[in-house]
């Protein structure tokens, strides 16, 4: 029997809840309720309560920590990724400082040419330039084949100076002069050290000696990105290897800027670094700028800079703004061309067929969990391992299935024309579109409809029907003013369940959606697994994510979320 | 009061029988009439068919066999909801998702009847049941005589002739019965509708009924007013179903008309009066009230007596309960007023035991 008098909420008894809540209620009415030792009534039930607490605590935690590591935190990745932009930052530092001077218009001056050279060549170095160009690939075509082709070109800027350099005094081609020039005595000691044991450790990490960073700050910068990175990349020491071209270049201009660099020296030295000095003025210059463009001509495209300019902060809007049809430009937000326009039309067709597949499965299943629910029990459990069947084949199994049957030469079809009901020309396509996948997602989904609705529909007792219609409701009525509303939270657990399930549903629609009936979730996957634009994958699911929770709160407004029960 | 002619029946079932399963009967060739205005009340044990009686009526079951008339029609083809019978359900059966009011407005709805009159019809049922204030509560919030008030009235409100009630106090604790056991019978005789009553508390067939049908088996074993069945039981099984009997078995030894003699198994000779019994030689079981029985009587020279021995003397404030040895048997009670002159026996006390012929009746075995 389902009489509500006492249902759980209606415990009068002393439930720990209840305890609880009758112990604030005593505290509000006349000052804290006193247990027999004298502390309030309340902590010292809280504290009996506390062991039971932290024992339930226990029972959970496995499942808490699994649930953390595996659902919220991807999700938490996810939220970052669709806003996190560290890359450009990170690999073009020194560019990225120079354009905060740019105006924007046109292509920026040398500065900012010249520290994309430097940057370019450390990443090049570190082979990170093409994946910062498949980055920007994605905001500007063309970008990542500029940077890989500039990656390769980079090493022979700076290559007019080192030859002027090595001309002047064959010193300069020496790796020990630089170490010499450059580095701290202690570096110079802990190398010699570590070169004498050859015992296959890292090298020491490079320092600078006192001094060089004020009077040739060019130079020390790139001479100690380029320590790093040979310790990095090839686990040696610059002893050894002769500097970049770059670092050559790097000189040049410090010495050109400051002619008294050597003051900064001692020894032999400040006697290579004055000879330097006065050779420097003599010395062949070049064009950084022609120098790129010499590399490629694209170089010269006001798109390139802005979109680095545009990407250049460690946060972005531009994932979100791609995933709402947007783009960042250079000159601010804009509406992405009419025929890039695709990521608003796969939410609204996602929303809609998810919509439609809900409305079918409500329709499909609810006479089925009426039926089921009123046959003896013994008959509806068999019945329900048909409604369960669907679990039980192979996607593979049934996606062959719904190709034999639903393509136009297919099951369907012939028998549709052998009735005569449709012509042999016009065969329906009921397949690789959107019909398609509504058809076999509705049919993937029916059970998510019918189970809840059976199980509230079994506990709806039948003698409401037979009072409704005792005092006088005909069978219509007595189902739609009686029977109905009471079967109400069936449906919206099943509601919730198919249409939550559908709109981020991804192998069937791929399977059988062609191209008309794919949901957004195969955009996010494509995303994932082929453009690897991580970063737009993670806008997408995050607005896929946000629209789930609106419509759950609208739900919640519309219907009520105690409104709906599993049984 | 009841009429039982069958011209003037309000409601008749006339050779109804009815089967589940094709099988067993569970309703074996009812013939019952009731009258217009009467409160019947159908009383036997749980499965022996009430329910299906009353379901056959409101027409959610199908008579395997015979014709239900109402008020000279035959309804067996009739829907459920053209008939217009109020039925009160043992569980209530109030929506729980619409208010008292609401519920009550159900049946006034469905038949079309205008919103100032529905509100008018709501409110006299709801102070007929003394529930004027609670229109706007949820069944939920209702106590379980308060949820059986609100059924009362939304059985009532459509004013029907024919109300059907199917243990409707069954899940209330029994003061709460008594109260709502009185207020229905009044409420059922001043609005002068037929009330069909089911239960399986004797008492509150009893108190409550102008007649009632006694049901076992699929049968109805005896159908009379309410002191005729106590007093007067027709077989064995009303008699032990209803009030508290002491049953003893024999064989005939001769029937004198209104008199009979018993020869009982133990073989003591006791006089009884013969109710269905055919002829001398036949088993039977002979049937005393237990207040009926006299301790050390003087009922004459050639009456019968048994002697007895106290096993067991209970007080039990208005009467004193004795439990006796006698014939063969030690569950023999013997019930008493508790008078000022009344003895007060002893365990192990030998005494005689007797009764006027006529409260022992002998009744098939
Ligand atoms: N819907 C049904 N299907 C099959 N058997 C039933 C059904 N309802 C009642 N019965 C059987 O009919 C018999 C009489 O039941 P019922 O009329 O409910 O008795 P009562 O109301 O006197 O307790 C019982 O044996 C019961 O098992
Ligand atoms: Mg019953």
């Amino acid at each position: 029997m389902t009489d509500s008098t006492t249902g759980p909420d209606q415990f009068t008894g002393p439930t720990p809840d209840n305890a609880l809540r009758d112990a604030d209620g005593e505290a509000r009415a006349d000052g804290p309720m006193l247990a027999a030792d004298g502390t309030p009534l309340k902590r010292s039930l809280n504290r009996a309560l506390r062991a039971q607490k932290l024992r339930a605590l226990g029972l959970i935690a496995p499942l808490l920590i699994f649930i953390l590591v595996t659902f919220i935190a991807p999700i938490a990745d996810m939220l970052f990724r669709s806003v996190e932009n560290q890359i450009v930052s990170e690999t073009l530092p020194r560019t990225v400082a120079a354009l905060d001077d740019w105006d924007g218009e046109g292509v920026p001056g040398d500065a900012a040419f010249e520290a994309l050279a430097y940057d370019l060549t450390i990443a090049a170095e570190e082979k990170n330039h093409t994946r910062l160009g498949s980055r920007l690939n994605y905001e500007t075509t063309g970008i990542s084949s500029l940077f890989r082709k500039s990656g390769r070109g980079v090493d022979d800027i700076g290559e007019v100076h080192a030859d002027a350099f090595a001309d002047l005094d064959p010193l300069w081609e020496e790796a020990e002069t630089w170490l010499a020039l450059m580095s701290s005595e202690d570096y110079i000691a802990d190398e010699a050290v570590w070169r004498a044991a050859k015992d296959g450790t890292l090298p020491p990490a490079f320092e600078l000696r006192d001094g060089v960073a004020t009077a040739l700050p060019r130079t020390a910068d790139i001479f100690a990105e380029f320590a790093r990175v040979i310790r990095i990349e090839d686990e040696d020491s610059p002893a050894t290897e002769e500097p970049w071209n770059i670092v050559y270049r790097a000189l040049w201009s410090d010495l050109r800027d400051n002619p008294d660099a050597a003051q900064a020296f001692a020894g032999g030295n400040a006697d290579l670094v004055a000879a330097a000095a006065a050779a420097v003025p003599d010395f062949p210059d070049e064009d950084i700028r022609a120098a790129f463009l010499d590399i490629d001509e694209d170089w010269d495209d006001h798109d390139v800079w802005g979109t680095i300019e545009a990407f250049s902060s460690t946060y972005t809007s531009g994932y979100f703004l791609a995933a709402a049809d947007f783009q960042l430009t250079p000159d601010g937000i804009e509406r992405q061309p009419e025929d890039q326009q695709i990521y608003g039309l796969l939410f609204q067709r996602t929303l809609f067929m998810s919509l439609t597949i809900m409305v079918s499965c409500i329709l499909l299943g609810y006479p089925i969990a009426f039926l089921l629910s009123n046959l003896p029990l013994r008959t509806s459990n068999v019945l329900l391992i048909l409604v369960l069947l669907p679990f039980w084949t192979s996607l593979l199994v049934r996606t062959s299935a719904w190709k034999v049957l639903l393509q136009q030469q297919g099951v369907i079809n012939d028998t549709l024309v052998w009735l005569g009901l449709v012509s042999d020309a016009n065969r329906l396509e009921l397949i690789n579109n959107q019909t398609g996948t509504i058809i076999a997602m509705t049919h993937i989904l029916l059970p998510f409809m019918i189970l809840p609705l059976y199980s509230v529909m079994k506990t709806i007792p039948p003698y409401y029907v037979r009072a409704a219609k005792s005092l006088g409701a005909t069978d219509w009525t007595a189902f739609w003013r009686v029977y109905f509303p009471q079967s109400v939270p069936g449906i919206g657990a099943g509601c919730i369940l198919v249409f939550i399930l559908s709109i981020g549903y991804y192998i069937t629609p791929e399977l059988v959606g062609g191209t008309t009936g794919t949901f957004i979730s195969n955009r996010i996957a494509y995303h994932i697994s082929s453009s690897l634009n991580w970063g737009l994958a993670a806008a997408l699911g995050s607005i896929l994510l946000a629209v789930v929770l609106l419509l759950y709160w609208v739900y919640d407004r519309i219907v009520g979320i105690d409104n709906v029960s599993l049984g | 009061m009841a009429s039982t002619q069958n011209g003037a029946a309000f409601v008749a079932f006339e050779r109804v029988q009815k089967s589940y399963d094709g099988e067993t009967l569970v309703v074996k060739d009812l013939n019952l009439s009731i009258a217009k205005g009467e409160f019947l009340t159908m009383l036997g044990p749980s499965g022996s068919g009430k329910t299906t009686c009353l379901m056959m009526l409101a027409g959610f079951e199908t008579a395997t066999y015979g014709e239900i008339r109402l008020d000279g029609r035959e309804i067996n083809n009739i829907p459920p909801h053209k008939r217009g019978i109020g039925m009160v359900f043992q569980n209530y059966a109030l929506f729980p998702h619409m208010t008292v009011a609401e519920n009550l407005s159900f049946p006034l709805e469905v038949r079309k009847i205008g919103k100032a009159d529905r509100e008018k019809k709501i409110k006299r049922a709801l102070d007929m049941v003394q529930m004027g204030d609670f229109g706007g509560r949820r069944p939920a919030q209702l106590s379980g005589g308060q949820q059986q008030r609100i059924a009362l009235a939304r059985a009532l409100v459509f004013e029907p002739e024919l109300v059907l009630m199917d243990e409707p106090l069954g899940a209330l604790d029994k003061q709460l019965r008594e109260t709502l056991q009185f207020e229905i019978t009044n409420l059922a005789h001043e609005l002068g509708i037929t009330t069909v009553y089911v239960t399986h508390d004797q008492t509150e067939a009893l108190t409550m009924s102008d007649r009632v049908a006694v049901f076992d088996d699929g049968r109805i074993q005896q159908l009379a007013a309410p002191d005729e069945l106590y007093e007067r039981p027709e077989n064995s099984f009303v008699a032990q179903f209803i009030g508290e009997n002491n049953t003893l078995t024999g064989n005939v030894k001769s029937i004198d008309g209104q008199r009979c003699i018993v020869t009982l198994d133990h073989g003591e000779e006791i006089d009884a009066v013969p109710v269905n019994v055919e002829g001398v030689g036949d088993r039977t079981l002979v049937s005393i009230r237990p207040e009926r029985v006299e301790i050390n009587p003087d009922l004459g020279p050639d009456a019968h007596t048994l002697d007895a021995e106290v096993l067991e003397f209970i007080y039990m404030g208005d009467t004193f309960r004795t439990k006796l040895r006698t014939a063969g048997r030690d569950d023999f009670i013997v019930k008493t007023r508790n008078r000022a002159d009344q003895v007060r026996l002893k365990p192990g006390e030998k005494i005689k035991i007797g009764w006027l012929p006529q409260d022992c009746r002998a009744l098939d075995a």
